[in-house]
């Protein structure tokens, strides 16, 4: 099987190569990458005004399977990301069981291998159930193929637990992706501290009950030398203590989502659930703050939090509803709409941050686009518009704050492994 | 666009109708002691008070007067579109055992002066209530009658009957309007 | 001329004129309550329904006598009775309600944004008795009348709300009502009970009442839970009585006729001394007489349309 994928303007910042180009796929595999290719029998994407990428990853998205089949399934989760413009996915392992033993990751590989249009890598737990207080079998799960160890969803709050998964989870070479949220900070709040949780009379969570935490895990990092990766980062202090890790040269990167760089709290008004996320959506200046960590580098990627929840679960009141917001099927629209467009971020920045860095950090052989690579390839046309249709999502989650917004920029065809699965918006 | 098509009583008409009638209350009640004037808003209020005037002026005592209004006993606010605003209803004396005179300016289905015979049953328990109207211009869709009517006004249903007085209106007319809209 | 609005939700969405008709048409209303004879037939035929999900005996009752004053048919439903216990859902409550027939739900709900989920589920007018701390606008709504009733206006006074103010949604709602309608508003209480962000709403915050009450018009106590406490917001309901009680002496630190103002029940001898409560400057009796007022109000200004205005003969 050979797919042609003709007169694309390719942008490969891995290999410093960003121009028009063809790119010849075989057997799964990028077999030559010129101008002027010949088809030699290949079937042909046209490409034309288009951008072709390396295969963007999102290295934070909820599966929900094994155990929360309601909400979203890896056949589910997979076809969202798809449709997305993902090719690859990692996991987080709060499902039901929670993946903390090999057996839960060599579960998800197979039904991945079975239901999964794009390819899924299990991020395997730090403790024990994520109860936060005994390891979990980090060696035994990186054998089955975890890319990297989380009590996403929860923190953990033990710090000596933490030193101490840092330390074991080093001789493995697996990064640790923490959650940083302060539980007793936090308070049992549901949306961000400050003017707007005051009117509508919310509780709130303040700013440092993430900060503290980032600010633990860096230096946690510090001491162990431990590859440390904060998710889902979301006030302007969280984005400066990173800088300062980095200044610092330690081994630690950092995320920013989607809805935390494009809504604030005022977007809670209405007391809309699809608004409510852990960390919570911040004020007008994190959300400059996280823009320019992007800008500047001091996030390296974008990653949705991929959050799927029921109608049902969603359909009740503030205080009630679970946190999450799915970002699959918008993260590339909000980028384009957010970063791109107005010129915060190029392309090529734009490739790094969903795709290369993600691969780099998890040690993935993916996120670039030279001969022998992998052939996953997400084509994105930066003039297609689009309104939001949460209904037409191919995830089960509906839980979106962003239905019925119009996104310019969207990928239009992904190839996972050299078989098209998503072409003109639709699977295939 | 109303236009004025008949006038039925001008400034001197009504001075004369509400003279007429001061007379026909203290002869029909012989004499004032147990009556009291409740004016329905907003027209009735005006009327009513020119009638105790009168009343005294012949009597030489004034009656008690009250304001009445109707809003809330109306039989049509589930299906009008905007909720009238609602003023005070001033009634100061007990309406207990007192031949009440309901006074308005023109007598046409019947129905505010229903609505104007719960309210006061409301406040208590009258020996009587009768009614005074400047004009009464016909269709009644209830069994209601006026004691005292200052000009009966046969009209069309279309038209319309207009009472314009000094206090309000800065001129006494009671006039037939078409509305040519 | 009525309120262009199916529900009330809060203070933060009406205007100025909207206030002003709500608190005009509470005068007549409040004649009504003082007859002997005390209904008129306005709501005839209409079915109110007070949904309560948080024990109230005070607002329930005045929004139960509210309707049965205007002629509707009233039903209560409250948490031990109704299938919140089942685990109904609030989207599901509002539909049975909706297919009964309900004209006017009154709701009351631990959850801020609770009435607004009701509302997009129901055609019947929603009435917001509380939710969560976001706002409870019909106390708002009769401590403004009560306040232009006794003061003759709201405009220019100096009002002050002093206690916790951070779990208060009667707070908000005043906040809201009182600086819309031109009152100068300073809020009083411990530094861990002040929300966030209160300043941003146009109110001076203060620490200590000996800074706030100074020159009140009014003062508007708010009371102090119990709970607070063992959540560690204060460390003892003794401290706190000796630093925000409201004093006969703190009293004497304001306009001399100050009005206290309390939306009741009161924590006595915490939150305000016995002889605050009952002397000449309370008016905490006269709040839940205006109460039933406001609610007939805002029940007869929510419940009517449909055709033309027509006069009637």
């Amino acid at each position: 099987m050979k797919l042609l994928v003709r007169g694309g303007k390719v942008i490969d910042p891995a290999n410093d190569f960003c121009q028009a180009a063809d790119i010849l796929i075989d057997s799964g595999k990028i077999s030559a990458v010129g101008q002027n290719l010949k088809a030699n029998g290949a079937e042909v994407i046209d490409a034309k005004n288009k951008l072709v990428l390396p295969g963007l990853i999102d290295m934070h998205v909820h599966l929900r399977e094994p155990g929360l089949e309601a909400k979203e399934t890896i056949a589910s989760g997979t076809r969202a990301a798809a449709r997305g413009g993902f090719t690859s996915v990692a996991c987080m392992p709060n499902t039901n069981p929670v993946v903390d033993n090999q057996a839960l990751v060599e579960f998800i590989n197979s039904r991945a291998a079975s239901d999964g249009v794009v390819n899924v890598f299990p991020i395997g737990a730090i403790t024990k159930g994520s109860a936060g207080s005994e390891l979990a079998e980090i060696g035994d799960m990186k054998s089955a193929g975890a890319v990297a160890i989380s009590d996403d969803g929860r923190p953990v709050m033990n710090a000596q637990v933490m030193r101490l998964a840092m330390e074991y989870a080093k001789m493995f070479n697996l990064p640790v992706i923490s959650h940083c949220e302060d539980i007793d900070l936090a308070a049992n709040g549901v949306m961000h501290e400050g003017y707007f949780s005051t009117v509508f009379g919310l509780k709130g969570i303040s700013r440092l009950a993430e900060e503290v935490m980032v600010a633990r895990d860096i230096m946690l990092a510090e001491l162990t030398g431990t590859k440390v990766h904060i998710a889902h980062i979301s006030t302007a202090g969280s984005v400066e203590l990173v800088r300062m890790a980095k200044k610092k040269g330690l081994n630690v990167t950092a995320e920013a989502t989607p809805h935390h760089f494009t809504l604030t709290a005022e977007a809670v008004g209405g007391y809309d659930t699809g608004t409510k996320v852990n960390p919570p959506l911040r004020g007008a200046d994190d959300i400059r703050a996280v823009k320019e960590g992007l800008g500047d580098g001091t996030i390296d990627v974008i990653a949705t939090d991929h959050a799927p929840h029921t109608v049902e679960e969603k359909d009740v009141e503030y205080n009630y509803a679970p946190f999450g917001i799915v970002g699959l099927e918008t993260a590339v629209g909000l980028a384009f709409k957010e970063l791109v467009n107005p010129g915060l971020l190029t392309v090529e920045e734009l490739v790094r941050k969903m795709s290369v860095n993600p691969a780099r950090i998890l040690g993935l052989p993916k996120g670039h686009l030279g001969v022998g690579a992998d052939a996953d390839i997400t084509i994105v046309d930066p003039g297609l518009r689009e309104v939001v249709d949460v209904q037409r999502f191919a995830s089960k989650g509906k839980n979106s704050p962003f239905g019925g917004w119009e996104l310019k920029g969207l990928p239009t065809v992904v190839i996972v492994g050299g078989r098209v699965v998503m072409q003109d918006r639709e699977l295939v | 666009m109303l236009n004025e098509k008949t006038v039925i009583l001008d400034a001197d008409g009504i001075r004369r109708a509400l003279t007429r009638i001061a007379h026909e209350i203290i002869e029909k009640n012989k004499g004032v002691n147990n009556v009291a004037l409740i004016g329905i808003r907003r027209r009735g209020v005006p009327l009513a008070e020119r009638l105790a005037k009168k009343i005294a002026e012949i009597e030489g005592r004034y009656v008690p007067i009250g304001i009445l209004d109707i809003t809330l006993y109306r039989d049509d606010l589930t299906t009008i579109t905007h909720q009238p605003v609602i003023h005070k209803t001033e009634i100061a004396f007990a309406v207990n055992n007192k031949v009440i005179v309901l006074v308005d300016d023109v007598l046409f289905t019947g129905r505010t002066i229903r609505a104007a015979l719960d309210a006061i049953i409301d406040l208590g328990r009258p020996e009587a209530i009768q009614l005074a109207v400047l004009a009464d211009r016909g269709h009644r869709e209830l069994p209601i009658r006026a004691d005292y009517v200052g000009k009966n006004v046969p009209t069309s249903k279309k038209e319309i009957v207009s009472v314009y007085l000094t206090e309000l209106d800065k001129k006494d007319k009671v006039v037939i309007e078409v509305d040519t809209a | 001329m009525g309120l262009s609005r199916k529900d009330l939700l809060g203070i933060q969405e009406l205007s100025v004129e909207e206030i002003q008709l709500i608190l005009d048409t509470a005068e007549p209303m409040r004649d009504i309550i003082r007859r002997q004879i005390k209904k008129v037939p306005t709501l005839r035929g209409k079915a109110l329904i007070n949904l309560f999900y948080e024990p109230s005996t005070r607002t329930r009752t005045s929004f139960e006598l509210a309707g049965k004053y205007m002629s509707a048919d009233t039903i209560n439903i409250s948490t031990s009775t109704s299938s919140a216990v089942k685990g109904e859902t609030l989207k599901d409550t509002a539909k049975t309600l909706e297919v009964m027939g309900a004209d006017i739900v009154i709701i009351r709900h631990g959850a801020a944004g609770a009435p607004h989920i009701l509302s997009k589920h129901l055609s019947a007018s929603v009435i917001n008795a509380g939710d969560g701390f976001h706002e409870h606008p019909t106390q708002a709504l009769l401590d403004m009348y009560t306040i232009r009733e006794r003061k003759g206006q709201i405009s220019g006074l100096k009002v002050a709300i002093v206690g916790d103010i951070l779990h208060s949604r009667v707070a908000r709602s005043n906040i809201w009502g009182l600086t819309k309608m031109g009152a100068e508003v300073c809020v009083i209480g411990p530094s861990t009970l002040l929300p966030p962000g209160i300043a941003e709403l146009g109110v001076t915050p203060f620490t200590s009442l000996e800074e706030g009450l100074p020159g009140a018009d009014v003062i508007i106590v708010l009371r102090v839970q119990l709970e607070r406490q063992q959540k560690g917001l204060f460390p003892t309901i003794r401290e706190y009585a000796r630093l925000f009680g409201v004093t006969a002496e703190r009293v004497g630190m304001a306009k001399p006729d100050v009005l206290i103002m309390h939306p009741g029940p009161m924590n006595r001898g915490v939150e305000i001394a016995p002889e605050v409560a009952d002397s000449v400057h309370s008016v905490i009796n006269e709040q839940v007489t205006n109460g039933v007022a406001v609610r007939m109000a805002l029940l007869y200004l929510l419940a009517g349309g449909g055709g033309p205005h027509e006069a009637i003969g």
